[in-house]
């Protein structure tokens, strides 16, 4: 059910970006979807009543470097957490991109309507 | 004239230290506690471009010009991947961990610990850092309505 | 389990205002609001460090899209495309919706992840024998940096090429600028 949810996080930002005609709005269209797999990927590695995956003091194993079997078995999954984590910083690089591209269009063409744009062109 | 009212100065010149210090924080205990290179980085810009919201962006390109800010983000990309090619010449493979596994192992939980994954926190978060900054003021620069105060000014073209 | 909901439902309501209303400005906010909505639900989600992560490229990401539309929202623009545009875009919608519907039955059920039940996965490798191969005690630096270093320098590659194009796209009006200031 939650997975649900986030799917219709997701197609809200779709039909933002398909439908709307504004240059900005498409822009906020693709940044609700960005946010919408975030989610759904971090959701994917979590284990109820689980713990971060962070290491402290009491979760090492007396012999060493081993870790207990109860932080083990109660840790979430580290692997998604580590493929958001860049994509997040790249979806900020994309929307300067995104932006730059926008504030062009606007000294050029005095709008933001794509469908104007399109008709100057011919 | 230039940037926002003396109440912001005042608190900006207050909150820009410890904004900048706890970047410092996150990115050298990236390996120990939640943080890291990434979120350090973006922590180190968001301070700048406070400075550049407050006082107008002329005051921060005194302190930190836009060629030195460049150096920087190149100075990040090149450490990381000479890391990565020390890698392969001490360890064998590339971006092998050759600090931990042979020369200075250390003591888990202890800040110098995990070999060459706190070099590499550094590395990143100097060219993320760098690198927002950069873009961030590569976009007031093209139009003087980013600054505040000045916006009803803007010519109409 | 009951603030997931919660949550989840206050930025469906964020996104449905951010993309209904008229002004620039309301709906960058919303936007605002979706992502700290985000931010929370990470840390209720256990990932900490992706918490810190948000909230900070959030509040960046709001300075960049305010810059694009400050003094900017005078040109309302009102209504949808025409008619046919806007039927084959939400029949293309809704089939995108079908076929996401079909896959959701095939997923786990929340809270009991992948690798719990396969037993050779990667990720097991990464939580039991993390601390004893990098010595990192934050397991997800321990991937980041270690396990999946490549996955890292394909992202400062993409990043330096992304603020390169910025650059580019914005830099005529900046050589002019600049020629005015100085002579």
């Amino acid at each position: 059910m939650l997975y649900a949810l986030c799917f219709l996080l997701f197609m809200i930002g779709l039909y933002c970006a398909v439908v709307k005609k504004n240059m900005v709005k498409i822009v906020i269209g693709i940044v609700i979807m960005e946010y919408a797999v975030n989610l759904f990927l971090i959701m994917l590695g979590y284990r109820t009543g689980g713990q971060a995956p962070i290491v402290g003091q009491k979760d090492i194993a007396a012999t060493g470097t081993e870790l207990t079997n109860a932080f083990i078995n109660s840790s979430v999954d580290p692997l998604p957490q580590a493929l958001v984590l860049t994509a997040i910083v790249i979806s900020l690089g994309s929307l300067a991109l995104m932006i730059s591209i926008c504030i062009r269009t606007y000294e050029k063409y005095g709008t933001f309507d794509i469908t104007e744009i399109r008709r100057l062109k011919g | 004239m230039k940037g926002m009212t003396v109440i912001v100065k005042t608190i900006t010149s207050w909150v820009k230290i410890l904004i900048f210090l706890f970047g410092i924080y996150i990115i050298l205990f990236g390996h120990l506690t939640p943080g890291g290179g990434f979120a350090g980085g973006v922590i180190l810009a968001s301070s700048y471009i406070l400075i550049m919201l407050a006082y107008g962006r002329d005051f921060v390109e005194e302190n930190l010009s836009l060629p030195a800010a460049s150096r920087i983000d190149c100075l990040g990309a090149f450490s990381f991947a000479m890391i990565a090619i020390l890698g392969l010449v001490f360890g064998g493979s590339f971006f092998v961990n050759f600090l931990f596994q042979k020369y200075l192992p250390g003591q888990p939980l202890n800040l110098v610990s995990a070999g060459t994954i706190p070099l590499s926190n550094i590395a990143i978060g100097l060219k993320v850092g760098a690198s927002l900054f950069l873009v961030i003021v590569s976009l007031s620069i093209c139009c003087k309505d980013f600054r505040p105060g000045t916006s009803v000014n803007k010519k109409k073209e | 389990m009951i603030i997931f909901y919660c949550l989840l439902i206050f930025m469906l309501i964020a996104a449905i205002v951010a993309v209904e209303t008229e002004k620039l400005l309301s709906s960058v906010i919303c936007i605002g609001a979706i992502g700290f909505g985000a931010s929370l639900m990470f840390l209720f989600l256990r990932a900490p460090d992706i918490a810190i992560t948000q909230i900070v490229v959030e509040v960046l990401g709001l300075i960049i899209l305010i810059r694009a539309t400050i003094s900017r929202d005078l040109t309302f623009i009102t209504g949808d495309r025409e008619f046919f545009e806007v039927v084959v875009s939400v029949v293309i919608v809704f089939v995108i919706f079908l076929a996401g519907i079909q896959v959701l039955q095939t997923l786990p059920d929340f809270g009991s992840p992948i690798f719990a039940q396969v037993a050779d996965a990667p990720s097991n490798t990464y939580v039991s024998r993390g601390l004893g191969k990098t010595g990192a005690a934050n397991l997800v630096t321990s991937v980041i940096l270690d396990f999946r270093a490549y996955d890292t320098l394909g992202e400062a590659t993409v990043l330096f090429t992304s603020i390169i194009g910025a650059t580019v796209i914005l830099r005529k009006k900046c050589r002019k600028k600049m020629e005015e200031t100085t002579g």
